[in-house]
Parts: structure tokens; sequence; C-alpha cells
């Protein structure tokens, strides 16, 4: 059976999302079950899922409290995990940047891996979009991701029960990014960005607080403008 | 044990960090024009920062003690050819998820 009707884009959001749900339970079920393990109580991890909203850093933190780490280095640290956010932030500026103070907050709030993933592709895929239509299909998309990592957080949190490795779910993640990530490549500039990010990426991991992510990205990035500049001169010449 | 003081520094200074990575452009540059040669870097930060993100877990993966795995290597070949291929997001995930729990069983 084919539809029709054209779906509103914040119902478009929240089904294009759904397969990151998968990917969601497991990762706040196990930072649930962490904290728990580490003497946090309730309030306190439900408190770190809400406020911090970013799960890479939140492990990161939480593995640094349990060290001792003076709490300067801690902040540091998990705030370089989460320096590609700001990152985010910019690319999704130009298709977003005109809406409303109040809901550029919110969506700065709910800014995280998955939902950037999601609307950046959509916004690219279809330039004619509004902005209002932009802040709802995005909106769209964090409604079922943002209520999942609260309430998975609390689950790991009152169960504590540790899921078996064999499942393998580590690996959800690099999946479904890399599933997502794919028909992105439009152009031999996308393709060159990732190829350089993904080989600097490799060369830097031993760089401290994550900063490899951060330099691979922005190799990754020029390498794509220049490809992009380069390809528009050959365009030109021709 | 971590110290309860430490840890709601942690958390309320985290959570302020963390929103004001995020707000630094959408919120506070909003709609004014950005340059073109900046416009023409943060094309490319999607397809740049989540492979490098994503490299490092496929080839040192963490649950194997950073030891080359050849499931999960597999399976992120092919759920990246799949999505080169089909562009269907949804065969790409079940088609790497297939090839990860197959060679998992195969070579386990």
């Amino acid at each position: 059976m084919t539809t029709t009707t054209r779906k509103s884009p914040y119902r478009q959001g929240i089904l294009d999302a759904a397969p990151f749900i998968l990917m969601v339970i497991p990762f706040a079920t196990l930072f649930g079950v962490i904290a728990t393990e580490a003497g946090l109580n309730i309030i306190e991890t439900m408190a770190f899922s809400i406020v911090v909203i970013a799960g890479a850093a939140q492990f990161t933190a939480l593995q640094l409290l349990q060290e001792n780490t003076p709490t300067v280095i801690v902040l540091v640290s998990a705030l370089a995990v989460n320096l590609r956010m700001a990152m985010y932030s910019a690319s999704l500026t130009p298709y977003i940047g005109a809406a409303p103070m109040w809901q550029r907050a919110l969506c700065a709030y709910m800014t995280i891996d998955q939902s950037y993933l999601v609307s950046i592709s959509k916004f690219e895929k279809e330039p004619d979009m509004t902005v209002p239509a932009r802040v709802a299909y995005f909106m769209g998309v964090v409604t079922p991701i943002v209520p999942m990592w609260y309430g998975f957080t609390l689950v790991g949190a009152l169960v504590g029960a540790q899921i078996p490795e064999s499942w393998a779910l580590d690996f959800a993640i690099p999946i479904t990014f890399l599933a997502m990530i794919a028909p992105m490549f439009r152009t031999m500039a996308h393709v060159v960005a990732a190829l350089v990010a993904v080989v600097v990426s490799l060369l830097a991991a031993g760089v401290p607080y994550s900063l490899g992510l951060i330099i691979a990205g922005i190799a990754g990035m020029m390498a794509g403008a220049q490809m992009e500049l380069w390809l528009e001169r050959k365009g030109a010449n021709k | 044990m971590i110290e309860t003081g430490a840890l709601w520094t942690v958390i309320i200074l985290l959570g302020l960090g963390s929103f004001g990575l995020r707000f630094v452009f959408t919120g506070l540059v909003g709609d004014r024009a950005m340059p073109d040669w900046l416009l023409r870097h943060l094309r490319y930060t999607a397809v740049a920062i989540l492979p490098a993100l994503v490299a490092p877990q496929v080839v040192w993966p963490s649950v194997t003690d950073g030891v080359f795995d050849i499931p999960r290597a597999a399976a992120a070949v092919v759920t990246l050819a799949v999505g080169l291929g089909t562009k269907n997001v949804l065969l790409a995930m079940t088609s790497g998820a297939g090839t990860l729990y197959g060679l998992l069983y195969l070579l386990g």
C-alpha cells in the first residue's frame, strides 16, 4: 500500500528517527547501570542524563570521577568529548538560524549525534524546506530519542543488570552511524572529506582528551572544502 | 566513592558547558550571514566527524580490548557498502547486523 498524503514535517521526523531508538536504549540503560554501580543514587543519575544529555561525555565524566580526578580535569575532558557539538551547531545554523530564539535554544539543548545526523541529511536533501518546517522536523526527530534517553537511564539505574556482552550491542553505534552516513556521499568532495577524517582519526587516536576526533574532523572538512573548490574550477575550465 | 559536591559541580558545569557548545552558533550567530569559506567547510561536518567518530571503534573495538575483530570490521564494511549501493538506511543496518551476528556465530 502506498500513501499519497504528505506527512507533516514533525511526523516525518518521528518516523526517520525510529531506527535510532534501538541504539539509544542499550546506551542509556548502560549509563544507568554504570552510574548506579559507581554509587550514584537515582536523582543524581537522572540529573546527569537530563542536564548533560550527551552519552559519550557522561561516560567520560563518570569514569574520571571514579578515579578521583580533579574536577577541572573532569570538566575539560568531558567538554572536549563534546566539542563536536559546536561543529554540529555551526552546521545547523544556516538551516535553522532564522527560527525564534526559544526554538533555537530548545534545538541546541537537544543537539546530539542522532538528531544532528538525521536532520542535516534531510535539510541537505530538501533545500526548499521552510525554517518552521525544519524546526518541526528536528522536534519530530528528538521526540522518540530524548525521552528514551531519560527513560532507559532510569531503567538501567533501577534494574542494574548487565546486558550480556554476547549481544554485541557496543556495535549498534558504528552500524547505525555508517548506515545513516552512506547516503550522504553525493560528490567526490564528500568521499574525500570522510576518507581524510578516518585516516587522521586513526593516526591521532592517541591524542589525549579525545581531541584526535576534533583534529580529524577539521582535517576532513578542510579536505572536502578544497576538493569542492578544485571540482568547481575544473568545471569552469571545461 | 564519588564525593557528592564534586559530582554535582560536574553535572551542573558540564550541563552548562555542553549547552554552550550547542548554542554558540545556532543561538548566537542565528540568521546573520556566515562567510562563504566557513559554509563551504561546514557542508562537510557530518561526513567528516561521524566516520572519524566510529573509525577507531571499528578498527580497535573497546569490548575486545582494542584487538582487531573480523566480525565487527566486516559488519562495518558491509553496512557502508550496502548503504552506498542502495541508499537504504534500514537495509544497510540490517545487513550490517546480520553480518556481525553471522560471523560472531561462525567464528565464535
